[in-house]
């Protein structure tokens, strides 16, 4: 083989391999979840069978589990939506002094660990006597996703013509029937990014519900998970495949459809020609 | 004005109550001597420095701080970072089936929850796991993952969960260096090598720092990968800054050290935070 070929060849021989390294650990998690007698080490299981999948779902436990992981996860997405949306309004619609350090200090916060704060957070939650509470563990959740979703928002919303607006007052809307009927309705894609983002990140979040949420019939399914992983994690690999398989559809789905908006979604400019 | 109060206030009060509030509360109770149980739980009391000075004593928080360099080092500057460039580069012009199949493959590891993540590397690393089970079909000794490599297994699991987010940076920024100049230097005699050295590295070098910066952050708040996959363990292996506030805030029942720990956290993170801000040249 001459050295041209060689280098065309190199590349693909990598990437193949480190596409193998990252598949190896998914291929287990599935091909374990359709197995019964699933083992450590990947198999290929002799018989095709949904019965890890039926096992998890006809569990009540792990149902509600999922519902209030969902509750948490949708209630967060729209709040920030809501909040997100009305917040972005006079930043990208009036020019006013406190704006910039306002920016500044909101792109400063998408970027902090939220990490560093929960052993405060949760002494506050006592001190408020808000522990347990799954609707406060929300909006605290909502409060760490905000600063992202001003962010992406307010950008979004500069994308959004003024003339459009404009025009709506001349008919008589008012300045809030203007967001609501001619700027929110063209953030379509905007607004779904940034509910698909936050969604995700909350859908996966394991530490905050973990520390602030301590009975366990109000546990989201991250925690759930978890405690699975400690009581049966060792014997049962099936179930537990089939449960990580369940709860990771909806980051999946919701990431392929996110894609989908991303990349139609940018032609606002046509708008106001139209 | 008052209109925009009003659009203004809800995010606000959200923000002043669960994230302005809790960091002004990290800098308060670091300087107390706050415990989960016990008189002290009830009668708060300032203490100082006190926290500080027993933290530089505690050979513990030595460890955290190294084993978070290391963590940091090896997952998110050296694994996430390369691994993520150097998928971007070769994936580049490439066959479009087998850029989509890969690039699949490795964003696949980045949407899985983190804590599904664990579990999988649990599994795969595990004694009788996938991993093992390859070494002994090439003739290989099995090897305790876990226990022997702790901190290799949790970066390992860190930088397959993580790397997709530095390749589509990449991806994004190496499609904005123009064809044309790589071109011109390919004709003037430059060999692939030099075109990526003196063309495409200094033209990407902004992305790199912003990129490094923030993959930085990500790995320093990282709690429930090493927390589920080892515990902070076997010992104080694993045990990373996040790890070693939360044993000693809610195992040892010790909030007030807890919170100095995070404050010294959250410290990185605000200093990370602003030369990320400065490195991205924003324009409000």
């Amino acid at each position: 083989m001459n050295r041209f070929k060689l280098e065309k060849v190199v590349p693909y021989f990598i990437l193949t391999v480190i596409g193998l390294c990252f598949m190896l650990p998914l291929l287990w998690v599935m091909f374990a979840s359709v197995d019964l007698n699933a083992k450590q080490a990947l198999t290929i299981p002799k018989e095709f069978t949904l019965d890890n999948f039926t096992a998890i779902l006809s569990d009540p436990a792990n149902i509600r589990s999922f519902m209030i992981g969902l509750f948490l996860s949708c209630g967060q997405a729209l709040l920030v939506i809501i909040v997100g949306v009305l917040a972005a309004y006079p930043l990208s619609r009036y020019s006013q002094k406190y704006k910039k350090p306002f920016m500044f200090t909101i792109l400063f916060m998408t970027s902090l660990p939220i990490t560093a704060v929960m052993v405060p957070v949760y002494q506050l939650f006592i001190f408020l006597k808000l522990q347990d509470s799954l609707v406060a563990t929300m909006l605290f959740l909502t409060a760490s996703g905000l600063p992202y979703g001003i962010w992406m928002l307010k950008n979004f919303m500069d994308a959004v013509p003024l003339e459009l607006e404009e025009s709506a007052w001349v008919d008589g809307a008012s300045i809030w029937k203007g967001v609501k009927r001619v700027v929110a309705p063209l953030m379509i894609p905007g607004i779904c990014t940034v509910g698909i983002f936050t969604f995700s990140m909350s859908w996966g979040n394991f530490f905050v519900p973990y520390i602030l949420i301590q009975s366990p019939d109000k546990f989201p399914a991250s925690v759930t998970i978890f405690q699975f992983f400690g009581t049966y994690g060792m014997v049962e690999y099936g179930k537990l495949a089939a449960f990580s398989i369940i709860y990771t559809m909806p980051a999946v789905i919701l990431y392929i459809f996110a894609q989908k908006f991303m990349s139609q979604g940018f032609s606002l400019g046509g708008a106001s020609k139209g | 004005m008052l209109r925009s109060i009003f659009f203004l206030l809800p995010s606000w009060i959200l923000l002043l109550v669960f994230f302005v509030g809790p960091i002004l509360l990290t800098f308060y109770f670091s300087f107390t001597n706050l415990a989960l149980t016990g008189t002290q739980a009830q009668s708060m009391e300032f203490v100082g420095f006190q926290n500080f000075a027993a933290m530089f004593e505690d050979p513990g928080f030595r460890v955290s701080v190294m084993k978070t360099i290391v963590f940091l080092f090896l997952s998110a500057i050296v694994g996430q970072q390369v691994l993520g460039f150097l998928l971007a580069i070769l994936m580049k012009e490439k066959n479009q089936a087998f850029r989509r199949i890969i690039g699949i493959i490795v964003i696949a590891g980045w949407v899985t929850p983190e804590i599904v993540v664990a579990f999988c590397w649990v599994a795969f690393l595990s004694d009788s796991g996938t991993l093992n089970m390859l070494l002994n079909s090439l003739g290989l000794e099995s090897i305790t993952w876990l226990y022997s490599f702790p901190m290799i297994s949790v970066c390992i699991a860190n930088i397959w969960h993580g790397t997709a987010f530095s390749m589509m940076v990449f991806q994004a920024s190496l499609d904005d260096v123009p064809k044309t100049v790589e071109e011109a230097a390919i004709i003037d005699g430059a060999s692939k090598f030099q075109v990526l050295t003196r063309i495409i590295l200094p033209m990407v070098k902004g992305s790199i720092v912003t990129n490094m910066i923030l993959v930085t952050l990500q790995t320093l708040g990282v709690f429930t990968l090493i927390f589920t996959m080892t515990g902070g363990g076997p010992g104080t292996a694993t045990q990373t800054l996040p790890i070693f506030m939360y044993n000693q805030a809610f195992v040892n029942y010790q909030l007030g050290y807890g919170t100095a720990i995070s404050l010294v956290l959250l410290i990185i993170g605000i200093f990370a935070s602003l030369f990320y801000i400065r490195s991205m040249k924003v324009q409000i």
